[in-house]
């Protein structure tokens, strides 16, 4: 049924092709909730993939590497955190700036760089987890930044959901007024969230260029920060759907190159995905209930409709370039989730600038 | 009275000298489609520019636009050098086509050379190499040297440059081994090191043991050397960088010759619009050093091939050759030809052996 895709493989490598994406996006993440929109994130994540790439070849040790991108992304988000919170700048324009800006820095700072190669990073065997059967290859057996990606997160969403420092960056995010009347001193807080933003894209692009890749090349992040800004606004500015979202992204992305390489009909894989739901539906909903509802039916009977229509269309010949469609599914996800939820999760200052004598 | 006439006199003098100065520098355009940082095409590509300088020296005055997408955009910096005053522009990629034509038919004093395509004007001239030939070794190295009989092929996009590397380097391993099987992977881009990068894992972990790549970065390279064991080919730059394994032989691109040939024309008043498709033996195609990685015989054999490719005794489609469907398409000893129906220049099919469909 997988044809030469080995399943274990897969999923193990959607969790390192997610690992840059979902950086630069919790970063970014934290940036919007205070309030400020940086659309400077690809600069960030180039000039962070140099900055680290030249640090860990120098050093020879990656984790200096690191360490280096996320100073330098911090280091650049502080000029836009500068222009924007204390000369009041425009945030988008300044951002886009940013970006052309941490483009060309990158390319000058990478001059002596292309073509050599990164210090080996090696992936941790967790012992114990990693030798569980099945799970312990795809989820135990990554390089530490893999868990320190996830560890973010989750430590964004504790702060965001469970810390008072948390509470206070998000009332600055959603009425800076109030929350300037309230004694809280916006432009700091906002200060601090753009320079972790900064520090985090500045990982992302590390990871590219010292672990994904692993060498540098001009344009190495190829459009990434963009893609880690349009996963902000598909989860919603919540990290645990943001999770989900920077998984999507590079999922699709793996499984796209696997079903090319392994020679699939993508139109197959969604007839019979889309028929093993219709069962997993029914059985699942049997068990629970102990009886068929109208409801799973109705799910049932669309899933089936939906396997139908895919191999009817493979029967019809016409033409179908999967892969083409396959790439752009989570741009067309991101649209849908934005019309679902048009009105709903942005926070109230986004964008806006911020001075106190207002 | 004599003041002023000396004083008119001397600003025409002034005048004349600079637009004879100006006259006198050629200045030529470069419009690339990665960063000339790429360690590949575009790298290239402006290696030659650099060597037009170092020709001519002061006589002419270069300038180029990096990561150019092909579209709209192309057209939009074209026409910005076109207005500066560049009196021939090199666009060099495939899909810099129509852009090149549109553009050129708005400004008929500027000579326009367009990389890889096939649509010429009066100033409108076409060139490229001929890769196939560099694929057709690639294809009789990789076919003796894997051992899991799968090789990996990162192909660009489905225009027919790709897909004769493809069939080139296909025939060529199944001629030394019959149980070979490629696999294919579209990366519907040209210059794009994570997704690269990507696509060489997922082939690698796919069991192939051979990397054939037609896209632009050293992603791929460092990919394999990261997996171990893993053969591939350096693509349009030597990338010896990664020599002796994985790299272990190369396609270069030359085009300093021809850029500089060009650039004389111009100067000449003698450029026309001309096609040109040059292979291994006019040296616009060049085999990067075949490394010791490899058995010494393959090496042997390997290079025997070069000389005859260059020497022109051999062509790399030489009959039989069926296509994928089973149709004939050269019989016993006919040689392809370029520009005819099912010719080379404008390929859209697979030959006989191989899986999968060109995506449309």
């Amino acid at each position: 049924m997988f044809g030469s895709i080995d399943p274990q493989l897969l999923l193990a490598s959607l969790m390192v092709a997610a690992t840059p994406i979902m950086l630069a996006a919790i970063g970014e993440l934290v940036v919007e909730r205070a309030g400020v929109l940086n659309l400077g994130v690809e600069g960030m994540m180039i000039t962070g993939s140099v900055i680290g790439f030249i640090a860990a070849i120098k050093t020879g040790n990656p984790w200096i590497g690191f360490a280096a991108a996320a100073l330098g992304g911090a280091a650049l988000s502080l000029l836009f955190g500068v222009l924007t919170q204390f000369l009041l700048s425009n945030q988008v324009a300044t951002g886009l700036a940013l970006t052309l800006f941490g483009l060309g820095l990158a390319a000058l700072l990478g001059q002596g760089y292309l073509g050599v190669k990164a210090p080996v990073f090696p992936d941790w065997h967790i012992p114990l987890l990693g030798d569980i059967p099945i799970i312990g290859p795809i989820v135990f057996q990554h390089d530490p930044m893999v868990y320190l990606g996830l560890g973010i997160v989750a430590g964004v969403w504790w702060f965001l959901k469970k810390s008072r420092a948390g509470l206070v960056l998000r009332a600055v995010g959603e009425n800076h007024e109030a929350a300037h009347a309230l004694g809280y001193n916006v432009i700091r807080v906002r200060m601090l969230a753009i320079m972790f933003g900064g520090a985090c894209a500045g990982l992302g692009g590390a990871y590219l260029s010292i672990v994904r890749v692993p060498t540098y090349a001009a344009g190495l992040t190829a459009e990434m920060g963009w893609i880690a800004l349009a996963i902000v606004v598909f989860a919603g500015w919540k990290p645990g759907r943001l999770l989900l979202g920077a998984y999507l992204f590079g999922g699709v992305t793996a499984l796209q190159l696997n079903l090319q390489a392994a020679g699939l009909s993508l139109l197959d894989v969604l007839t019979i995905v889309a028929l093993v739901a219709a069962v997993v539906v029914v059985s699942v909903g049997f068990i629970q209930n102990r009886a068929f509802t109208a409801k799973m039916l109705w799910w049932a009977a669309s899933l089936c409709i939906a396997a139908a229509f895919f191999s009817f269309y493979k029967w019809l010949g016409w033409v179908f370039n999967e892969t083409l469609w396959l790439s752009s599914s989570p741009y067309i996800a991101t649209i849908f989730v934005l019309v679902i939820m048009s009105s709903g999760g942005a926070p109230g200052s986004l964008g806006k600038s911020f001075h106190a004598s207002r | 009275m004599l003041r002023r006439t000396l004083l008119a006199s001397a600003a025409a003098a002034t005048f004349v000298g600079t637009s004879l100065g100006a006259q006198d520098v050629t200045k030529v355009g470069f419009v690339y489609v990665g960063p000339v940082g790429d360690g590949g095409w575009t790298y290239e590509h402006n290696q030659g520019r650099l060597a037009v300088e170092a020709e001519f020296g002061d006589a002419v005055e270069t300038v180029f636009v990096e990561s150019v997408p092909e579209g709209p955009d192309a057209e939009r910096v074209m026409t910005q050098m076109a207005l500066e005053g560049a009196d021939l522009i090199f666009t060099t990629s495939f899909g810099y086509m129509d852009p090149t034509i549109n553009v050129a038919a708005q400004f008929p004093d500027v000579r326009f050379e367009h990389a890889t395509g096939y649509k010429q004007a009066d100033n409108v001239s076409v060139y490229s190499a001929r890769f196939y030939e560099g694929r057709a070794v690639q294809g009789h190295i990789a076919g003796q040297i894997t051992e899991s009989n799968v090789i990996g092929y990162i192909a660009s996009f489905p225009i027919p440059e790709v897909i004769r590397g493809i069939n080139s380097a296909y025939l060529h391993a199944k001629e030394v081994n019959p149980d070979v099987e490629f696999k294919i992977i579209w990366a519907y881009t040209w210059f794009d090191p994570a997704k690269e990068a990507e696509a060489a894992n997922v082939l690698i972990e796919q069991g192939a043991d051979v990397i054939l790549q037609h896209t632009d970065s050293t992603a791929p390279q460092a990919a394999a050397q990261a997996a171990g064991n893993v053969y591939t080919f350096g693509q349009a730059s030597d990338m010896s960088e990664f020599g002796p394994m994985p790299r272990v032989s190369s396609i270069i691109d030359d085009w300093a010759p021809y850029y500089i040939a060009r650039t004389q024309a111009v100067m000449d008043g003698t450029w026309e619009s001309t096609s040109t498709w040059d292979g291994i033996g006019a040296g616009m195609v060049g085999i990067g050093e075949i490394s010791d990685a490899i058995p010494a015989e393959v090496k042997a054999s390997a290079e025997d091939m070069v000389a005859r490719l260059a020497s022109g005794e051999y062509h790399a489609f030489t009959g039989p050759i069926n296509k994928q469907d089973g149709s004939a398409w050269l019989a016993e000893g006919e040689t392809a030809q370029d520009y005819t129906d099912d010719g080379l220049a404008g390929m859209n099919f697979y030959v006989e052996g191989l899986t999968g469909e060109i995506p449309q």
